[in-house]
Formats: structure tokens, sequence, C-alpha cells
């Protein structure tokens, strides 16, 4: 049985771990607001928000219920739109309402969802990162300016508002953004089981893990670019994330016994120790996203994190999980390659470390033992001179796979390439590491010849396929490009289009 | 003013197919499509299948009592797939079983055997080989042999447009029960409550009085449940007919873009003269549409393609032939635009290869040419606005348009590896369905005795607030308040011989039938009121703001008081009303009539910013000048506005279908498809509206909008082709859409002199 909160009234569901909240809120309790679009977490209409109880109070954020299996809201707090309606409008709904923003309404609950968590959230009250909190909703009607129109309208209502949780929770249920129940949901929380007791938790750390075994090969290529989990043959699944595995095996995770490493605190966070930075595999990559700390050693690189899946899947979505995805098109994975990370691999109380680049051995294979779990990538803290970009060009901007997407950190020093680390993704049937392109600039003096040279040497050292991203031959003239844009990018001014010549 | 539906939706409390409470012991469809694109059906063994725990029963091409057969024009297309299967994702069975999870895992483990044949994809190939959906169709004008030795400036090219997958929100679905003496129920998302009818009728062999429809609201539809819901209504139509149970079918995201038809790609061939002037002369164009496996609405929507060839331009000599391929693809169907995007498109193409040649600025040439009052289309009617010339000088007139064309050149001069172009495209849309009998509405009025209003119409409400304008109707003729009216399901019970809700013309056609049904109730309550008063002059009574006005001085009768008086007095509190459109009427034998109740035209300039270095773009502006009528809705007439626009930009840019040579949808997913999102969308929309149209045709003197706005989208196309211009000066003509990122990096890179 697992327990949680649903809007105002606790659940016992005894639905299986893995089926997904979106299921069962439709199927099992009957509230038909949460709209089912497409179940790969590519449209939103099934947003729900999730409450997370925590030190700063319960957290909320909005999530795609169709990835969210439902025995990882144990304990948890799970609002769908009946959760949200009082006797009149939200100034949410008002809005939207008012500027004629739903046509269809079928989208509709979902930005109301999406909305209502940025009000909650700790992102500013500005309209940029209000498109930000909706960017994972597929509006078909509306052409979204009437949308833009609402988001404009709520942050010049709230300007002012605090950005720590409890100051937003206070003011949204003041102003009825939220009903006021909200108010007595911590004290709900505290008395529920997040036991879900047909899941495992996985560790703590020296603890046997459940039998696992790559399934390499056996699965449809993937489709998201981020995620977790294998499964085995035993019906254990570990799962961080899921936002992969469930659009691609959701059957099979809806009956699988879970092994939730979410819950797992010790593979979690972003720590700086001595010369060396630590991200915990289990760790979302909004999470890395927000980190001030990683902020400060890369500065600039939020508009690239952006790029990455929507902020919703970017809640779930964990390093880990995407680097044992081992999608050859993973965002994490190229970034984390020219960072030069290794990756931490851990089986009982062994631990080794393997770099990145060594880790992806064919397509959807690594180099893991089968009861090895991947622990936390780690990297040397950049030097003072170190430069980081990271491209990606998909068919559409926001919310798509890369057809290529390649990261660089350079240091140059007195014009000349003291190191550099360069990686592309869907070039190859593994994440990239640009070996050659690499050495080919190390020592050299930057100029447009050796940039155009280190571009000719990427594009000849990979071997893309046509696919739904792009035939083989754009990807190989776009990876020339994107190795080129590296340079424009990051020494602005002095690099432009003798680059092309 | 209150818009109920918004409410609703807002709240999450509308219901769509999927959402309506059902019995509880209802059953669950999941659907066996064919793998194949073509071939024979060797077998299909449903045993197994069927002695599966929870599973009730699995229906076959040999189940329905009457026909297994769902064409609605064309009598080509079998519910199920009986010897040959057409293309991947064609029905074959339905497994009904006692949940979705086991229906659908029971339907993938169906055994079908198949000798697969070899797939016709390509829409010239197929009319090579003379696989044709009907004869092909010729438009003509003036004597265009002629006219080419007139012409100065002759261009020819071949233009290619893709198809569209409409990526409703709410997929397609139906719940059907059985009710009592052989009588069905259908609870279907359709656009066409009536054919749905109709052709479940057909199917189990009984008459029309036996099968309701009743279509509460669509999730979106585009086009894409006009002819498109049938299947999956005639599928659970047919389980509840024979297990005595309710039965649900609702498709999942992937398996609806499978089996379900889409926009039609075309492929074009254009000739196009210019005479010293700059007149366009003479132009010949032949569109091969890429029809799929069966009829659909593929011969109305090539009709419509003919009527549109020529866009906003007036050309004396013209020969348009249309030419409807039969291939390997689901039917493809009704989009937005209907036929005349595709038209559109190849238009403009030609015109700016014209204007090239001619060494003119393509906007000279565009202006030069448009539409004035007394010219005649090549179907013989005559031009009756001034709207096509007059949008696009009022355009052309506002100061921003200068200041975006200053904008752009320089940033161009200032920037080498970002460019922006920009462009102007003019629109005019006929609006009627082109098949005249269709123009034709009806709608069914009851004033409770309490005073409160339900209208029924033929009109289905898929999120273009046709109900809203329905509403505002009723409420304008009894001058009443909008609370006091609601708009009931569609329904073919209270409203018979519904056309589809499509061609832009549902507001037109429905508000003009319940304003005509409240009308003559009105009449009713007038000489009740006068009656009630002692008037001898009903002449004199009228209504306003709910109070009785005699010779136009409020009285202290009220419309409550009114109605109620009316009903003790045993006189109708209700009216049923017919509406058809006047005068419109078209002959097929020779190509010409007056096909259109009225025209909308307008014109919009589009700029857009090109990343030359990673091929990737950005809409930044789009600005238009349209012809509106006088607006029931502004607020609901924007929104038309801005999304279909953005429909069609998607159509011109990201939305790309991609098969592989078995005839197998490789984009059948939404993160495989992509739709345009929040920050695709234009940073900027700006429409002015024209309002002082003369034209009575629409309902309140409004015009049609759900249509026209999608083709300014066919702007940001061309310029795009101006960005990658201004970069590349040697650029070949780029008459191929979607232009895709790829296309365009692909495009600024490509080798000429190979």
């Amino acid at each position: 049985m697992i327990e949680f909160l649903l809007n105002g009234k606790v659940i016992r569901s005894e639905a299986s771990p893995g089926e997904v909240v979106l299921d069962v809120v439709r199927r099992d309790v009957g509230l038909k607001g949460t709209k089912e679009g497409c179940r790969e977490g590519d449209c939103g209409a099934c947003m729900v928000l999730l409450g997370t109880p925590g030190e700063r109070g319960v957290e909320y954020y909005a999530i795609n219920s169709c990835l969210l299996p439902v025995g990882t809201v144990a304990g948890k707090h799970v609002v769908s739109i009946e959760g949200l309606n009082g006797p009149g409008l939200t100034p949410v709904q008002q809005a939207i309402v008012d500027e004629g923003a739903t046509q269809c309404g079928f989208c509709t609950p979902g930005f109301v969802i999406a909305l209502t968590g940025f009000l909650l959230g700790d992102m500013p009250l500005d309209p940029d990162s209000g498109y930000t909190a909706v960017s994972g909703n597929m509006c078909r009607c509306t052409g979204y300016l009437s949308i833009r129109r609402v988001v404009k309208k709520l942050c010049a209502a709230f300007a002012g508002t605090g950005n720590s949780p409890a100051a937003r929770l206070e003011a949204m249920i003041s102003s009825g953004v939220v009903p006021a129940y909200f108010e007595t949901v911590p004290r709900l929380l505290a008395g529920m089981s997040g036991e879900t007791p047909v899941c495992g938790v996985a560790g703590p750390p020296g603890d046997a893990l459940p039998r696992q075994e790559l399934d390499a090969g056996s699965s449809p290529p993937p489709e998201m670019d981020d995620t977790g989990g294998q499964a085995d043959p035993g019906n254990a699944i570990l799962i961080a994330g899921g936002t992969d595995l469930i659009v691609q095996r959701p059957e099979e995770v809806s009956e699988a016994r879970l092994v939730l490493l979410e819950r797992r605190e010790d593979l979690r966070g972003i720590r700086i120790e001595a010369k060396d930075c630590w991200i915990g595999a289990a760790t979302p990559v909004e999470e890395i996203t927000r980190s001030e700390m990683l902020q400060e050693l890369f500065p600039g690189t939020d508009p690239h994190i952006e790029l990455i899946s929507s902020v919703a899947i970017r809640h779930r979505a964990t390093v880990g999980g995407n680097l044992v995805n081992a999608s050859p098109i993973g965002d994490m994975a190229i970034l984390l390659l020219a960072l030069n990370v290794d990756v931490i691999l851990c089986a009982g109380e062994q631990r080794r470390s393997v770099p990145l680049k060594e880790f992806f051995t064919g397509y959807k294979q690594l180099n893991r033992e089968p009861d090895e779990l991947v622990e936390a990538v780690r990297f040397k803290r950049p030097s003072g001179g170190s430069l980081f970009n990271f491209e990606k060009v998909s068919r559409r901007k926001h919310l798509d796979i890369a057809s290529v997407n390649s990261a660089m950190m350079i240091t140059v020093e007195h014009d000349v390439v003291r190191d550099v680390h360069m990686s592309a993704g869907g070039v190859a049937p593994i994440p990239f590491y640009l070996a050659s392109a690499a050495e080919s600039l190390r020592g050299q003096t930057l100029s447009a010849e050796s940039i155009r040279r280190a571009a000719d040497e990427a594009c000849s050292a990979i071997a893309p396929i046509s696919d739904v991203r792009g035939s083989g031959e754009y990807k190989r003239v776009l990876l020339g490009r994107l190795v080129r844009a590296h340079f424009i990018e990051l020494f602005p001014g002095r690099f432009g289009e003798e680059l092309l010549s | 003013m209150t818009n109920r539906d918004a409410i609703l939706h807002v709240r999450g409390e509308s219901r769509y197919v999927d959402d309506r409470l059902t019995p509880e012991d209802t059953l669950f469809g999941a659907v066996v499509t064919s793998d194949v694109a073509c071939g024979t059906i060797r077998s299909v063994d449903t045993s197994p299948a069927e002695s599966r725990e929870g599973v009730v029963c699995v229906l076959t091409a040999g189940d329905p009592p009457g026909e297994n057969q769902i064409g609605n024009i064309i009598r080509d297309e079998p519910l199920f797939a009986d010897s040959e299967v057409h293309y991947i994702g064609q029905p074959i069975a339905l497994v009904v079983a006692r949940d979705a999870a086991t229906a659908r895992s029971v339907a993938r483990g169906v055994k079908v055997e198949i000798d697969p044949g070899t797939p016709l994809l390509d829409p010239r190939e197929a009319h090579a080989q003379g696989s044709l959906i009907a004869p092909p169709r010729t438009f003509a004008l003036g004597d265009i042999e002629a006219a080419w030795d007139r012409c100065k400036w002759i261009v020819e090219g071949r233009v290619e447009s893709g198809g569209q997958e409409h990526v409703y929100l709410e997929t397609q679905g139906t719940v059907a029960w059985p009710a009592e003496d052989g009588k069905v129920v259908v609870q279907s998302a359709t656009q066409s409550p009536s054919v749905v009818q109709c052709i479940v009728a057909r199917m189990l062999g009984m008459p029309m009085q036996r099968v309701e429809v009743d279509v509460l609201r669509l999730g979106g539809a585009f086009g894409g449940k006009e002819d498109q819901a049938t299947a999956w209504a005639a599928m659970a139509a047919l389980a509840a007919w024979k297990t005595g149970k309710a039965v649900k079918v609702v498709l999942r995201r992937r398996e609806d873009m499978r089996s379900t038809g889409k926009r039609h790609p075309y492929s074009s061939d254009f000739r196009i003269g210019l005479g010293k002037d700059l007149d366009i002369l003479a132009y010949d164009v032949t569109f091969y549409q890429n029809a799929g496996a069966a009829a659909d609405l593929s011969t109305s929507i090539l009709e419509r393609t003919l009527f549109h060839a020529t866009n906003s331009y007036n050309i004396p000599n013209v020969r348009a032939t249309a030419v409807s391929c039969r291939t390997n693809l689901p039917p493809n169907t009704a989009f937005r635009g209907f036929g005349a995007p595709q038209a559109m498109f190849v238009m403009e193409c030609a015109v700016r290869k014209a204007a090239a040649a001619a060494g003119a600025e393509a906007e000279w040439v565009q202006r030069k040419n448009l539409l004035s009052v007394g010219d005649e289309f090549p179907y013989g009617m005559r031009c009756s606005s001034p709207n096509a010339r007059r949008s696009w000088e009022m355009l052309e007139d506002q100061p921003e348009t200068a200041v975006m064309r200053e904008a752009v050149s320089v940033f161009n001069a200032e920037h080498a590896l970002r460019k922006k172009g920009l462009a102007f495209m003019p629109v005019c849309f006929g609006v009627s369905f082109t098949t005249t009998f269709l123009n034709q509405a009806g709608a069914l009025v009851h004033v409770y005795s309490d005073g409160s209003v339900g209208v029924s119409t033929a009109a289905v409400e898929m999120g273009q607030g046709v109900n809203t304008k329905i509403r505002q109707a009723a409420a304008r003729t009894f001058s009443i308040g909008l609370d006091r009216v609601r708009v009931e399901t569609t329904n073919t019970a209270r409203v018979a011989n519904t056309s589809p809700t499509a061609a832009s013309s549902a507001a037109d056609l429905n508000g003009n039938a319940t304003r005509l049904a409240c009308e003559a109730i009105l009449q009713r309550l007038v000489r009740s009121a006068a009656d009630l008063l002692g008037s001898e002059a009903p002449d004199d009574i009228s209504l306003l703001d709910e109070t009785v006005q005699a010779s136009g001085q409020a009285t202290d009768l009220k419309w409550e008081a009114l109605v109620q008086h009316t009903y003790r007095n045993r006189i109708s509190l209700s009216a049923q009303a017919h509406y058809a459109t006047p005068r419109i009427h078209f002959d097929k034998a020779v190509e010409k009539g007056e096909p259109f109740s009225y025209h909308v035209a307008g014109t919009a300039v589009t700029e857009v910013t090109l990343d030359c270095l990673r091929g990737t773009y950005e809409v930044d502006a789009v600005r238009v000048v349209h012809d509106l009528g006088r607006s029931i809705n502004p607020m609901i007439d924007l929104g038309q506005m801005e999304g279909g626009l953005v429909q069609g930009i998607g159509w011109v840019t990201l939305e790309e279908l991609l098969y592989d040579d078995e005839g197998r949808l490789l984009t059948d997913s939404m993160s495989t498809y992509k739709i345009p999102d929040m920050n695709f969308a234009p940073g900027e929309i700006q429409a002015e509206f024209i309002q002082d149209a003369q034209y009575e045709g629409g309902a309140f003197g409004s015009k049609a909008i759900g249509e026209p706005p999608f083709m300014y989208g066919i702007g940001t196309f061309f310029a795009l082709v101006e960005a990658m211009r201004a970069f590349r000066p040697d650029l070949p003509d780029q008459h191929i859409l979607p232009l895709t990122p790829e296309r365009v990096l692909m495009e600024l890179v490509a080798d000429l002199s190979s």
C-alpha cells in the first residue's frame, strides 16, 4: 500500500509502485482534470504539483504525472487541478480566462498547474522565468501569445513576493493562488508513512544491492536524454528519475519491484572537496542548474541548461541516470565529458573510479559490472582560466533531443591552448569524447587555422547515422559548425565568419 | 462577459470523451493494426486472444452485421481490413476486454500473417501507375496557350510541401453503449456527428434513427476529427452492439499518430509568365496530392486547392490541374486550410521566382497583381472585396513596417553570422463548403418556463469558441443576459443532418440558424407581450435588456414574467430553424460558379532572425492586417488569428513527417514530431482588423476566422529564404517545405558547382 496526500485527502493506493500517478489519479481515484496527452513527458497535459516535505517546509514543483511512479510519492503531497479549485477562480485561473488563453481546454489544467508551481517555487517572478516554467507545456490552439500575456500579468501581480518557499507559500495562500488547506499539509504529511513496502530503497551504502544486469541492446533506441535505471531479470528495477525508462518500457516498470535511488540521500548533492567537485548520481539536473557553487565555477552556463528538456523533467532526471541510460545524445553526458569527469562506481564496500570517456564502451554498453552502482561523478575544480561552452542544435530549440550537441572546456594562456576537452553527441554510438580534435589543439596557438583544423579533425573522427534527428551528413556538417561555435562564443569579437572559410 | 467553457477549462472540469461518466462495467477496445504498408492478409488468428483472461471478444472484418465500410464520400475504406492491407496502422481487429491494460496487451499479441507487397509512397509514382482516387480536374480561365507569347519572362519550377500531423491534444476516442430496442448511443470526439451516425447505422445495418451520436466537446481537432473520428466510433458501436455493454475506444498518442491521416503532402509543377509591366499574364500549375490509401476527404480538399490556386492575385490566363494520388500511407485528411495552404505555397514560389527572373523585388510583383473588385477567379466568381489590395496597403503604410525594413537592413549590415529576413504574405480565402449542399445548419432553441434558454445546433465545440458565439447570438436576439443561455451538446437526436463543423463556417451557419430560431420565438413573445400590455400594435413592442419596451419606452414587464405569461397561455417557447447559405452554386461539369458566400482577405509581414552558423532561427514578429467583418467576439477571433498563424508557421518550419522506405512513420510521437512551443512562437504578433466590411454573409456581419490565419504562416518560409539569401546571395530557389534547421544549414553549405 502506498500512502500519499492527494489534494486534501489521504490516499492509500493498492497500485503497483511502478504505475504512474496519472493512471492512479484518473483511473483509481476518478479525478479527470489531469489529462493524458502523450505519456512521454512531451506535452504537459498531465502535470500535477508534487510537494515534498523538507527542511524548508513542503516544497512544490510541477511534474509530469505520466512519468511519475506512484511509489515515489509515498509520504508526499500530490496536487491535481481539482486540488486548486475553490468557490471562485484562483488568480492563475482568472488570468487565463481574462486573456483568452484557453481554447479547447485540454492542455489548460497542465498550464494552471505549471504556472501555480512557478508562483510557489523559487524562481524569480519575471516573465522569462515564467516562460521557462511552462516550457514543458504544449498548446496546439492558442499559439502561446495569450499565455505569455498571462505570465506577464501574473508576474506584475506578484512582483515583490520573496523567493523563499515559505514566503511564497504564505503569499500564495493569502492571495488564493492555492487553497487554505495547504497550510495544514505539513501536519498531514507528518502523520503519514513514507514507506512503500513493496519498494526497496537501495542502500544505505555498503548494503548489498539487488542483483541487476545490464540489458544492453534489448531496448529500443533512446527517445529522451535523461533518466536512469535498468531492468534485471529478477524483476527489480533500479530507478532514478525514470524519465526515459518509463517512456521506453512502461509495462515493465509498472509491474516491477522498484528500487528508488531518489531516496538515497548519500547519492544526492553537489560538494566541493579540496580540489575536486563531486556530484551525486541521484542529483536531479534542475538542482545542478540552481547550484550556486557550479554557477560560480562555470559562469554563464544557465542558458545552456535551459536547452536540456523542460524544467519539469529536469526536476526528475538525474545525472547518474543520464549516464547509465547511455544515450549517445544525452545532454548531461556530453557536458560531463568535456569536464573530463570520473565516474565513481561502488559495489558494496568496493569503489572504483573510471574516466567518463572510458565509461561508454558501445551502444548502450558500459564499463560497469552488474553489481556496481553509479555513485557520483567527480572532477577537478577548473582553474581560474578555464572556459566552458555547451552547444546544442535540435529541430525545436527547447524540449527536444539534439541533432548534435557538443561541449568544450578550454584553458588558454598567452594565446596558447594549455588544456582542452571536447565532446559531441549524436555522432557516434556513444556520447563521444573528441580526443583527436582536442589533441590537435593542445599546445597550439589559438588561431582561425588551428580552430578549423580541430573542427575538421572532429568531423573526421565521427560516424553519424541518419535518423529522425537528421541525416548523417547533416550531423557531420553541424558538428563542424558547433566546434567553431565554441570559439566564437568563448572568444567574443575575436573569431567570426573567417572560421567558415 | 463570462465564457463558460473557459471557466470549466481552467478548473479542469470540462469533460472530454475519456472523462465522461460511463457505466461501471464499461469495456475497453484496443485496435490491432497492420505492420506492413501493403499486402495480402493470409490469416488473422484471434482465438488465443479470445481465450485470454479478461478478454470479452475480438472483432474483425466479418463482424459488422451491415457494411464493413466507413468511406464517406467514396466507399473505399473498410472498417477492418479484410483481404488486403493498404497502410501501416490500418485497423485489422479490435480486442475488447474488461480493462484498457488487458486489451492493449492482448492486442499486441494478436498474430496477423500478411504477404507483403511493395508499397507506393510517392504521389507522382502513383500517378504514373494510374493509382488515383478520382479522375484529375482542371480549372481554366482565359487562353493560357496564347498568353505565353505575350510574356516577357517565363519561369518554371517544382514545389514540394510536406504533410502535417494535427496533434490535437486530445487523441481520438469514443464511448458507445446499447440502449433498448436495438438503439446505440455513441459519444464520439468527432467534428461530423451525422457522418458518424450515418456510417455506424450502415455498418450495423440499421436506420439512422437507431443511432444517437452525442458530442460534448473536442480537445482540439483542426480537421483531424472530421472524417478520421469515424473508425473508432464505428468500432466502439460495433463492440457495444455485440457485447451489450458500454465500450470505450481511446487511442494513445502513438497509436493515433500511426493510424490517422494528416495534411496532404503535395508535389507540384508550375509555369508562370510575366508581361513587360510585371503583370502576371499566365499561370499553369499541376498539383499531385498524396491522398494515402483511401479517399477520405481528399477529393474535396483537392477542389479547395484548385479554388485557391491563384491566392490573392488577379491572373487572366490560368490552367490549374489537380490529381489525387492513391498511395500506401494512412488516408490523408482535412487540416485547417483544407488544401488551400498547399496551393498558396506554390503560387508564392512561382511569383517570387518570376520576380527574380525579371530582376524585380518580389513585393513589387506581389503588390502589382493583387485582386481588385470585379476581377475574375479561375472558377468564374468575381472578386467582391477590395481587401486583398487594401490590407496590403494598410500594412505597408503602418509606420512599423518601415521600422522593420530599416531594422533588417541595419542588422544585416552589422552581423556576418546572423541575418534577418522579411516577407509579405497575402491571403485570400473563400468561405463556404465547396460542396454546396453542406452549407446548411439547424438549431433547436428552447426557452424554459423560468426564462433560461437551451440551444442545440449542428456545431461542435472544439476550442474555436463556436458555443460562445452561439450563446451570444441567442442572447443578442432575445436581448437577455448571456448567463441565461446554455449551449447543449451536439446531438443527432436533437439536430439532424448536421454538416461537419469545418470550413470555418460553423459560426456563420449555426449562428444564423440560432438567430432564426430565436427570432421565431421572439415573435411569439412580442405578440404575447402586446396581449398582456393590452397593446393593439405588436410592432411597437420590443425587448431590450430583458425588459419589454412599448413604443421605445421601458415597461414593467420583464423577461421572466413575459416567458411565464406566454407559457401559461399555451404558446410554444421552442423553435427549430434551418439556415442555408443563399446564392451559392457551383457546376462541376464546367468548373464554374459562385461557390463562396464571401472571401476573407488580408496580408501579413514576417520578420525572422537566422543563425547562419548553426542553421537555427527565430520568428521575431508577424504583423497582420486582416478582414474580420464585424466581430461578434474579438477575443475569440484574436485567439484564432494567433493560434492559426503559429500552426501555419509550424507547418513550414519544424513539423516534419518522416517515413522509412516501408511506409512506416518514424516521427510518431511528440518527442520526434515537434510542434511550436512557447519559445518558438513569434516574439510578437500584431493584428489589425478591418471591421467595416459591408457584407452580411456571416452571423451578425462577422466573417469566418478559423482557417485564413493559418496561411499567413507561409510568410515565415519566405522570410527565412530572404535571411538565407542575405548570407548567401547565390542561394538557389527554395521550394521545399518544411524548412527545418537541417534543410537551412544544408542549403547554406551546399556546393553549387556540382
